[in-house]
């Protein structure tokens, strides 16, 4: 399947070629027309200034050349007037570039609600990608053409960086925490995918290609691929391996909370601070439960810190996740 | 090529040069002057060293699959070329060269205030430098300059400590330098020399020797921790132990972002000097360009965590590190606009100095508008990590703050040798550095635009072009650093005798011989007229040397 669709998009087609080099990346994503739009105005403008300070540098060196070895120019009185036009036109323009770029940045840091969710281990020197439907890529990505689709990041040694040049999205990918990034493909094809954060002997090799897929080739492939058991199946066996079944009851009459209905509900802890129980929370209630004491239970439960593996993490997440969605679809019932 | 003096002026009998003999007189001097060659002559050594290395990735680049080594070894290559170039060369170049050898005489003093604190930090400096030159030779550092934790702390294997340890040192060879610089600059003018009246040199000294004393302290408990936590596992930075990793950045930003204006405000003092005499004109906006040097100066320690728009920083952190950003770029094309308006009408000439210093406006102007792509969030996230960045900082360090230096040493040459180097082989190696410049680096530009990450010792096929055009400039930019490096040693003992004042400048420097006797001035100058004071029509001219004569009272 892979060697099928390198050969349907040869990897890495640049979008605008010139004298045998690309110009300009091609742009693949709902992000990149946006950020390209901002990329052309600031270098229109570097341009502009670039060959103003150039023009009347050129202008004055030949107008103004001595001519002999015991020239006295004149003195030129400084004009405020000078000084506050140069002073104030770049700050102008300092604040319409800025409210540009933090308006685009804030629109391309939200995703939208009904994305479609991937998780992404970063590892020297690979990455490791889970579908939730169970398919596992190793430095593939395998994603639909025009879904939203957000990733949920963590590394299992140092800090890699997450990086698709044509969609011009990019984030860093951290131990011991989740980041996540967001993007909807607008164009069918292979795309590089970057480590872009120096992490090592191999990290040049840490690459790999994203395949944009339509929807129905993507349903095929997902069906098509490795059988695996869906990453909430792999977390509930997990679930019961480690234990956690025995204190977690499901209606709430053990010696802890009850998981279902947990994800995405807000959490009052016992120090009075009121947390949404996203990722990141259930990852720290797992890795360093005692961090965040709750309201009428015992500290009882252990840390599962170096117990359990980034993937297995990812996996108790979905279970727990999946727990809550449960409890919704019966609630609408 | 002639420098039209009429009468040929001899050497002085009796100069800092020859007031001593021997190796002792060298190592155990107390002369700001001399202690400015001896750093002259190790940042030189450092800097070949640093440009080796960068030679040796360029050429590496040119095939995509790694002409020269293996990977290990190329991300040593870059590690060694970022210590030593930004730590070893770069922060102390015009600083410890030209400041240390200028400071006091363009105040009219004796030396700095602390002579002997002073040749302290040159053996500091030294000291530091063989740590990390220990490092190389013992198998070399693989972290980046950055230095990255959890990477450089718990994963890297290979010799970090001896590096950072030599970082750390040559740190407090700032700090002092810094403090030096202060009181020298608060206490040791010459009567008459008020704070409007001095050099914008001594202003923009000034301001780096704040950031020097504020900033190096937070880079020594950087790298302390660091240590801490590699040789005795105390979890600070890596999550695995308990620690953040994020943490190590913001701290380690907190310095080495106000270090970028380390290197670029002394470069951006230098060509006021060299425009103000190249176009025998008073710098316009005088009080603009040296208040200017001061908002860089503070603005800069607040902009740190535009180094960290990806790193997963809140956006609200986010949009204040960019709307700072911005703003420190306000002062800098501030100077820009009145470097520019300086030179209307005035008598502009074209020795080497000033081409470097035009040289330096350009590209300085390029470095920072493209500074502004990464400011901008929504570009920099695209842009952050990318070849885009390695273009960016080296328009500013490297066709900033390099071509100043390069410039502010052909212009005192005369003054620290008393002779002249060849002019036409002196503008030759600016054009040639300028060409090499620009064709190594502008394509980088580019590279980075496509998505091409820095730090990769193989790449993609289809960014090989641009590639080979970088490495094509390095070996062209290589040569350009060697030529001055030949003629200024020929110039030493071969050069015709500058004479005090060669480019018929103004400033106190000037008005001593060359070279300058060891305390500088035979009697203590007396400053009647403000700095650059070309226009008016000055005291006889038959009487240069010593402004003194009569102290005009």
């Amino acid at each position: 399947m892979r060697s099928a669709f390198q050969s349907l998009f040869p990897p890495g087609t640049p979008a605008v070629m010139c004298l045998g080099f690309p110009l300009h990346p091609a742009g693949a994503s709902t992000i990149a027309r946006g950020v390209d739009h901002l990329y052309f105005f600031l270098t229109a403008l570097t341009l502009f200034f670039t060959i103003l300070i150039f023009s009347f540098i050129l202008y004055f060196m030949v107008k103004y050349r001595r001519r002999s070895d015991d020239e006295q120019p004149a003195d030129v009185k400084t004009s405020m007037a000078l000084e506050m036009t140069w002073t104030l036109i770049p700050t102008a323009l300092c604040a319409v570039m800025f409210l540009w770029a933090s308006s685009l940045y804030f629109e391309n840091s939200r995703p939208p609600n009904a994305s479609m969710e991937i998780f992404v281990i970063g590892k020297q020197w690979m990455w490791h990608l889970q579908h939730p439907e169970g398919p596992r890529e190793i430095n593939e990505l395998h994603v639909p053409l025009g879904v939203p689709v957000k990733l949920t990041m963590t590394s299992e040694d140092v800090i890699h960086d997450f990086y698709i040049p044509a969609f011009r999205i990019k984030k860093d990918v951290l131990p011991g925490r989740y980041s996540s990034i967001w993007f909807e493909a607008t164009q069918l094809g292979t795309f590089h995918l970057f480590c872009a954060q120096y992490c090592g002997a191999e990290h040049a090799a840490m690459i790999g290609w994203v395949y944009v897929m339509t929807p129905s080739d993507y349903a095929q492939w997902l069906s098509g691929g490795v059988k695996g058991e869906s990453m909430a199946a792999s977390g509930e066996k997990l679930f019961t391996q480690l234990g956690c079944v025995t204190c977690h009851v499901a209606n709430n009459t053990g010696r802890c909370p009850s998981l279902v209905g947990l994800y995405n509900h807000t959490v009052a802890l016992r120090d009075g601070r009121t947390l949404l129980a996203d990722e990141s929370y259930l990852r720290t209630a797992i890795v360093n439960p005692n961090s965040m004491p709750l309201p009428g239970y015992a500290p009882a439960m252990p840390s599962f810190q170096g117990q359990i593996n980034e993937e297995q993490l990812l996996q108790l997440i979905a279970y727990i996740k999946s727990l809550g969605a449960e409890e919704k679809k019966s609630g609408e019932k | 090529m002639s420098t039209t003096v009429a009468e040929a002026p001899a050497l002085p009998r009796v100069h800092y040069l020859n007031a001593t003999y021997g190796i002792r007189s060298w190592l155990l001097t107390t002369d700001h002057k001399r202690i400015a060659l001896l750093y002259l002559t190790s940042i030189t050594f450092m800097f070949f060293i640093g440009g080796a290395a960068a030679v040796l990735m360029r050429l590496h680049l040119i095939e995509p699959q790694g002409a020269l080594v293996q990977p290990e070894t190329y991300n040593k290559l870059f590690s060694i070329h970022g210590i030593v170039m930004v730590f070893f060369f770069l922060i102390p170049s015009i600083p410890a060269v030209l400041g240390n050898f200028l400071v006091p005489m363009m105040i009219g003093a004796r030396d700095l205030a602390f002579p002997r604190l002073n040749l302290l930090s040159w053996y500091i400096y030294v000291v530091g430098a063989c740590f990390t030159l220990y490092a190389i030779v013992s198998g070399g550092v693989d972290t980046g300059w950055t230095f990255y934790t959890p990477y450089s702390s718990t994963y890297a294997h290979t010799n970090v400590m001896a590096a950072a340890v030599g970082v750390f040192i040559t740190g407090f060879s700032s700090i002092l330098t810094g403090l030096n610089f202060i009181v020298t600059i608060h206490k040791m003018r010459a009567p008459g020399l008020t704070w409007f009246r001095l050099p914008l040199f001594i202003w923009s000294i000034y301001a780096t020797s704040i950031i020097f004393i504020l900033g190096t302290p937070v880079l020594a408990i950087t790298i302390f921790l660091l240590a801490l936590e590699r040789l005795l596992h105390v979890g600070i930075f890596d999550p695995a132990v308990g620690g953040d990793p994020l943490l190590f950045q913001h701290l380690f930003w907190f310095y080495s972002h106000p270090a970028v204006y380390i290197m670029v405000l002394p470069a951006m003092g230098v060509v006021s000097e060299l425009i103000a005499a190249f176009s025998r004109k008073r710098i316009y906006g005088y009080s603009f360009v040296a208040f200017s040097s001061f908002a860089i100066s503070i603005i800069s320690f607040l902009v740190w965590g535009h180094h960290m728009f990806v790193t997963g920083q809140s956006i609200y952190a986010g949009l204040i590190f960019s709307v700072l950003s911005f703003l420190v770029a306000i002062p800098s094309a501030i100077k820009v606009f009145n470097w520019t308006a300086t030179l209307y009408r005035g008598s502009i000439s074209y020795q080497a100095p000033m081409l470097y210093a035009l040289g330096f406006i350009g590209l300085f102007t390029m470095g920072g508008l493209t500074g502004l792509f990464l400011a901008s969030l929504a570009v920099d996230v695209h842009l952050n990590g990318t070849y885009f960045i390695v273009a960016h900082f080296h328009y500013i360090m490297v066709g900033g703050a390099v071509m100043a230096y390069m410039g502010g040493i052909h212009y005192w040459w005369p003054k620290i040798t008393g002779r002249m180097y060849p002019d036409g082989w002196a503008r030759f190696a600016a054009l040639v550095i300028f060409v090499g410049f620009n064709l190594t680096f502008f394509p980088q530009y580019m590279l980075g635009y496509l998505g091409m990450p820095r730090r990769y010792a193989v790449y993609p096929s289809e960014f090989q072009v641009l590639n080979v055009m970088s490495s094509a400039g390095a070996s062209i930019l290589g040569i350009g650093y060697l030529i001055p490096l030949i003629y200024l040693v020929w110039s030493m003992r071969y050069g015709p005798v500058a004479g005090p004042n060669p480019w018929k400048a103004k400033g106190l420097e000037w008005e001593t011989s060359s070279p300058p006797p060891t305390e500088n001035f035979e009697e203590t100058p007396i400053v009647t007229e403000e700095a650059y004071a070309y226009a008016r029509p000055a005291a006889p001219p038959a009487a240069r040397r010593p402004v003194t004569e009569g102290a005009h009272d």
